[in-house]
């Protein structure tokens, strides 16, 4: 390499250092805000003119730049303060984790509810301010529009004497089942853990490369006896009681859901990690253990191809899973101004026509309800599922529980199309009878947690004479 | 090599050395990785040496073309390469599920015989054709030439193949994912510690498997050593 060479590589490598030491840092009372969020979780805008959503209200939808670039000029025209947003992502909660432990920082994350309990039982979350809360302030859009019924999960949850429900703004939310197809597998069958172990279906449904997951299922199979039982679902704290159920870890019980796995193991399809959505819809497999917002995905894609495929979701319960905002201790500090930020910027995704283009385009289903001045969210879901087909078999479809709080709330019956039970609208929109029976997995404190892991590759791992 | 001989408190101990070699789960896996090593190192050796030497002696005009020809799937994205296999497989087999075992030697010797190919090729480019001839000449069988002249001396292009093989099959767990090959191999358990924080017995493993490759080098290392000492006394000779 000549000298001129090295004189440039110097000039390189000292502007790399220049801005290591400066561009984290604001210049010019710039505010930059470090994001985490899973891959694919953000509207990117650049939609087609076609793609346009024109809702009953006269509202029309369309995604033209990023919502993160639309966040950094809707900031400066509200605050009179220019924010930059350094935007990254992320592939596991527990990638998340280890990028934090590392040394990486961020001001804003979006961990599911279980990293979420745990960053806060170790004391990296910032709880959210009293004017974050504040229904009346005019752009707090998500204190006035989250639902009524996930507020009242989010605050169910404690941790060290303190609700998760003030350290978490939620993001998108869902249930845990199985994605099948009905030429194959029956509604009964697919309704029920053991499908998992259903030598009929021998290497025919996947289940997914996910311990928790399939701890979950797993506590399903052994469980199903006590906990379908009118005994118990009669009980006063019938909640409380599947949730003990669903968050036992003592060992034995980790043994027995060893032993369950390792049937799993045998008799599955795989421990699939990306392709199951994609192996759903060119029928390699039949049913698929699937989150709901990738179980919509499965079902329009297929629908796309002519195939139909359903969801649901097994009987004996299912886990209520949430992705939040948290706002890191780390990265925040005491900047008071950093947080009206974050804030901010949760506020800005949780502005209705925002979230229906994150819905559009993620596929999963947000927990803002819209609140009760503002019905776009409601109205996008009857611009998807409506059945205004006079002729064909519907039924009416109660979500008040979720839009307003009350549960037989006439605004908020949708007439569906029957098919739509068991379609992708159970998946968006579970029925209020179907979250009776959903628990909120809490997470594993660290010495379970290798416990559990232990039970894993056990069940992962090749012996001999296998 | 810290965490790997620390506990998560940061003190000294040898537990994870012996939790990993009395831990049936864990030396099961390593002998399960070492069968998909070995039978893909072999496969992979059968399969290129004669192409290899086809492409160096076969008298092609254009031999480097078709090298390139068999270079050139390398430029695509090795997952898409295995997706496309995954529905060849399908198709053929019908349910992907019910041979685990041979799909994965399947995926990785497609995915890593370039890397045979190469060497091989190389090394055999280079040998003169009147090392041949001469054995002919002496009166030598087709197969005795084989094993006499050209396998020594292609010996060191044979060894760097094996040596891009071998140790990459242990651990490339990608492949085993997306072709539904749910048994852990070395790559996959790292993988499975360090998603659960466990950073000490993940950096176990992956000192062991360094060992290995150690070990591996050297005795490699010996071998093509000598070998290549043998072709300096024959050049010496030659040019006397």
């Amino acid at each position: 390499m000549g000298k001129k060479g090295f004189v440039i590589l110097a000039a390189v490598f000292s502007l790399g250092a220049a801005c290591l030491g400066g561009c984290s840092e604001s210049e010019d009372g710039e505010i930059v805000l470090r994001v985490a969020n899973w891959e694919e979780y953000i509207d990117e805008g650049d939609w087609d003119e076609d793609e346009e959503i024109v809702l009953e209200n006269g509202a029309s939808i369309l995604g033209e730049q990023s919502l993160v670039e639309e966040f950094e000029t809707w900031y400066y025209e509200q605050y009179h303060q220019r924010v930059r947003v350094e935007y990254s992502t992320f592939g596991t909660n527990e990638d998340l984790y280890n990028q934090l432990t590392l040394g990486s920082t961020f001001d804003l994350v979006c961990p599911s509810e279980y990293m979420a309990m745990k960053l806060m039982s170790e004391g990296e979350l910032l709880a959210y301010s009293d004017e974050f809360q504040d229904e009346t302030e005019e752009n707090n859009y998500y204190a006035a529009g989250v639902s009524p019924y996930i507020r009242e999960r989010l605050y169910q949850e404690e941790i060290d004497g303190e609700v998760l429900g003030d350290y978490i703004a939620g993001y998108m939310w869902g249930t845990l089942g199985f994605v099948y197809n009905p030429d194959r597998i029956t509604q009964e069958e697919a309704a029920d853990w053991n499908l998992l172990r259903n030598e009929t279906y021998y290497r025919r449904v996947t289940a997914k490369d996910s311990v928790r997951d399939c701890y979950f299922a797993a506590l399903g199979m052994l469980s199903q006896e006590t906990v379908c039982t009118s005994s118990f679902v009669g009980q006063a704290d019938y909640s409380t009681k599947l949730s003990e159920v669903f968050n036992d870890t003592a060992d034995g019980t980790i043994e027995q859901v060893g032993e369950i796995l390792k049937e799993v193991k045998d008799n599955v399809y795989s421990f699939e990690t990306d392709s199951g959505k994609a192996d759903m819809v060119t029928g390699k497999v039949y049913a698929n253990l699937q989150w709901s917002g990738d179980a919509v995905y499965s079902i329009q894609q297929a629908q796309e191809d002519g195939i139909t495929l359903k969801y649901a979701v097994p009987e004996s319960a299912t886990n209520l899973w949430f992705d939040g905002w948290c706002m890191l201790r780390a990265g925040i500090g005491e900047d008071s101004q950093k947080k009206q930020a974050a804030e901010a910027f949760v506020n800005f995704l949780s502005r209705p026509d925002n979230v229906i283009r994150n819905m559009y385009y993620i596929g999963y289903t947000s927990v803002i309800a819209g609140g009760d001045q503002d019905t776009s969210i409601y109205d996008y879901l009857r611009y998807n599922c409506e059945c205004t087909d006079e002729t064909a078999d519907t039924t009416e479809y109660a979500l008040g529980y979720f839009f307003s709080g009350k549960e037989e709330d006439e605004r908020y019956i949708l007439t569906a199309d029957k098919e739509m039970l068991t379609g992708e609208l159970s998946a968006m929109y579970p029925l209020k009878e179907v979250l009776d029976r959903s628990v909120v997995m809490a997470y594993y404190p660290l010495d379970v947690n290798q416990k559990i892991n232990q039970m894993w590759i056990h069940v992962r791992c090749y012996h001999l004479g296998d | 090599m810290y965490y790997a001989f620390t506990n998560g408190e940061g003190e000294f101990t040898l537990e994870n050395l012996l939790a990993f070699f009395s831990s049936a789960d864990t030396v099961g896996t390593l002998l399960y990785s070492f069968g998909v090593a070995l039978a893909t190192t072999a496969v992979s050796l059968l399969a290129a040496y004669p192409v290899a030497f086809i492409l160096a002696k076969g008298g092609y005009k254009r031999g480097s073309t078709l090298l390139l020809l068999f270079v050139m799937p390398m430029w695509i994205n090795f997952t898409l390469r295995m997706t496309a296999l995954k529905e060849i497989l399908t198709l053929l087999e019908g349910n992907l599920a019910f041979h685990p075992f041979f799909n994965t030697i399947l995926g990785m010797v497609y995915d890593f015989l370039p890397f045979m190919i190469l060497p091989i090729y190389n090394s055999l480019a280079k040998l003169d054709d009147c090392y041949i001839e001469a054995a002919q000449d002496l009166g030598t069988k087709p197969f005795g030439v084989f094993r006499q002249v050209l396998l020594p001396m292609s010996m060191p292009g044979v060894v760097s193949g094996i040596m891009m093989v071998f140790l990459p099959a242990m651990t490339n767990y990608v492949v085993l994912d997306m072709l539904h090959n749910s048994t852990y191999i070395m790559g996959s358990l790292i993988g499975s510690y360090f998603s659960t924080y466990d950073w000490n017995n993940g950096s176990l493993i992956s000192l062991v498997l360094l060992l290995i490759i150690l070990v591996f080098s050297l005795v490699t290392g010996e071998f093509s050593g000598k070998q290549g000492a043998e072709a300096d006394v024959s050049g010496f000779q030659k040019g006397m």
